[in-house]
């Protein structure tokens, strides 16, 4: 598959830090691509630039194959994570504001009707829920019938029925051919929509793949759980076995085997948690579990 | 530049104005309300001294001599020119004017009962032995301060607007996001830029002939010029103050600093403009500090219009500063300007 967007050898540098240091990525033709990270590892730096909000310091992108231009901004569409619209406005003079800013349009009745914003036309968009909010946003994002749309941590702050909503309209926006870049916090959601997702930390990128593949290569087997006073004192961990604050976390290719061993050493098994594992333990177990930002 | 997507803009920031009836209220009524409580105050009654002006040799009131000069509760102005003095004597600004710059003469306006007053106090300072200067009676239309406050008021609410409508504004759409949202667009900072000023300048011309028109019909006021030079005027004076506010936004963050610094530009403009009252007899370091400011020519070229009838060349000097001041400015604001 081609690239639509690639970035090469991505580097930001602010005053006395560099934010973002050497990100390369390629986003395929109509795929979804995630970009992960913790608070400041540099993903928001990093979409700014694929955007071509900000300018890097060095490296560079490249839209099918050329440098950015200003044909970009009338072939992409972006959701911002934090954004305020002019005011006083209703749902529909917004679409129409934004509508009029670029030369080629999506078909309006339709993009209403697919972010389900039908009954809301008319509402002062002060007075619209998150969710009716972020779908506003999201046909705004769509509304000159992008090639590729940025979304960035769009479903933050939504509760959970209106998170799922907003996957479907993901959904159905790749379903056209689109191609998405987003950035979420929600692993669930990256493994959800997400083809490839690549992980950022520390300004770095520090694994790229399918989010099924990279689980696959960081935890090739059964995840067993067990609080650490649940092991009769004087036992020694077992093999692979990692301490993760008062939790004991073992990767194990045979779940019954280590079941038995752990039953045998005394450990109650109503204690014991046994699960597969998945794109937010992996991206634990690469961007460490200590507190952030 | 796009024409869709500039109209676009004014269409929307014209929305949002109209829309906030606190905005659009205190658009409308401030000046309103403004003119009705100084003419209350001010209406027509007595000054509480005489005001002469003296037409003194080299325009030293130092080196005059005269009895007259002693008489207290009496204010002396030195004026330089004389038909602008003349004149002044005819619309009541001036009690009387006199002449020492060679054998003393003096002028007053025969209807106004000031210049009567003030002549007797003439006539009392001059020794009975000396002869009383020759007179000259002077007529001319009474000028209410009604009638001369209105300019300013007018100009005052004009650079409000102007200052906080465009500098503040762009300021919180930097702040809460929406430039940053514009930005993602085709839209261009000049498309954007020039759309605010358009917006404003709208604005300004329908609240402006509102105004004038209802404080017209309430209370009425002098108008003796055309209205088409004093639109031109107002327009020229409120692009000017408009681009004062797109310069303060260009790159500022803060609403509050951009509140601290509209301040800091408007309360002198206000003062030192003699929009609210003359700067004559001021110091003159005061009278050259009004001279740096676009507001006192607005003040001055449309008091000129509606007191004296000056026509378009009368106030073509003013015009072209305005102008051209205005075309520095904006070029600059846009030059500068940053989206975040």
């Amino acid at each position: 598959m081609d690239a639509l967007l690639e970035a090469r050898g991505l580097v930001k540098d602010y005053p006395g830090v560099r934010a973002v240091d050497g990100v390369s990525l390629a986003v395929p033709r109509g795929a979804c691509f995630g970009l992960l990270g913790p608070n400041g590892a540099g993903k928001t730096t990093t979409l700014e630039m694929l955007e071509g909000i900000t300018p890097p310091t060095a490296g560079e992108i490249r839209y099918k194959g050329r440098p950015l231009d200003r044909r970009y901004r009338e072939e992409i569409g972006i959701q911002f994570q934090a954004t305020a619209l002019q005011e006083f406005q209703t749902t529909r003079e917004s679409l129409d504001l934004f509508a009029q800013l670029y030369e080629r349009n999506a078909d309006l009745a339709h993009l209403i009707e697919r972010c389900q914003l039908g009954t809301y036309l008319d509402r002062d968009t002060r007075k619209l829920s998150g969710g009716q909010r972020q779908r506003l946003l999201l046909a705004i994002a769509l509304v000159n019938d992008p090639e590729l749309v940025f979304l960035d941590e769009p479903t933050t702050g939504l509760d959970p029925q209106s998170r799922r909503n907003f996957w479907q309209l993901i959904d159905s926006v790749r379903r056209q051919g689109k191609t998405v870049l987003l950035t979420t916090h929600y692993m669930e959601e990256a493994s959800q929509l997400c083809d490839t997702v690549a992980i950022v930390d520390g300004g770095r990128l520090i694994a790229q793949g399918a989010p099924a593949a990279l689980v696959a290569e960081q935890f090739p087997g059964t995840l067993v759980r067990l609080p650490r006073a649940a092991l009769p004192s004087g036992t020694a961990l077992p093999d692979g076995a990692q301490a993760r604050g008062e939790t004991i976390e073992l990767c194990t290719a045979d779940a019954e085997r280590t079941m038995h061993e752990l039953l045998a050493s005394g450990v109650p098994l109503g204690e014991l948690q046994v699960s597969a594992p998945t794109l937010e333990d992996v991206f634990l177990a690469l961007t460490g579990h200590g507190l952030r930002g | 530049m796009r024409l869709r997507r500039f109209l676009a803009v004014v269409v929307a920031r014209n929305r949002e104005f109209y829309r906030d009836r606190t905005s659009l209220g205190w658009n409308l009524l401030f000046p309103l309300f403004t003119v009705l409580i100084f003419a209350f105050i001010f209406g027509g009654g007595p000054a509480d001294q005489y005001k002469v002006g003296v037409l003194a040799p080299g325009g030293d009131l130092a080196a005059a001599r005269h009895p007259f000069l002693q008489t207290p509760y009496v204010r002396f102005l030195v004026v330089t020119d004389e038909a602008a003095g003349v004149g002044k004597v005819g619309r009541h600004q001036l009690d009387l004017l006199l002449d020492l710059r060679g054998t003393p003469r003096y002028w007053i306006n025969e209807e106004s009962a000031n210049g009567r007053l003030a002549e007797q106090l003439l006539r009392g300072a001059v020794s009975a032995d000396a002869p009383m200067p020759p007179r000259e009676a002077v007529q001319g239309r009474v000028v209410r301060y009604v009638d001369w406050v209105l300019p300013g008021v007018i100009a005052t609410n004009m650079m409000f607007s102007c200052l906080w409508g465009v500098g503040y504004v762009i300021v919180r759409y930097r702040k809460n996001g929406v430039l940053r949202r514009l930005q993602a667009t085709p839209l261009g900072p000049f498309e954007f830029l020039a759309a605010q000023v358009a917006s404003r300048l709208l604005v300004v011309a329908i609240v402006t002939t509102l105004v004038y028109v209802l404080t017209d019909l309430l209370m009425g006021f002098a108008m003796h010029g055309s209205h088409l030079v004093l639109a031109l005027v107002f327009f020229a004076g409120a692009a000017c103050l408009v681009s004062i506010g797109l310069l303060v936004s260009v790159r500022t963050r803060s609403e509050e600093l951009a509140d601290g610094l509209l301040n800091l530009l408007s309360w002198p403009m206000m003062i030192f403009s003699g929009a609210w009252f003359s700067l004559e007899g001021a110091h003159p370091l005061a009278q050259a500090t009004a001279q740096l400011f676009p507001m006192t020519h607005l003040v001055a070229a449309a008091r000129r219009v509606m007191l004296d009838g000056a026509g378009l060349a009368d106030v073509a000097p003013e015009l072209a500063l305005l102008a051209g001041t205005t075309v520095i400015l904006l070029a600059v604001a846009a030059k500068l300007f940053r989206w975040s």
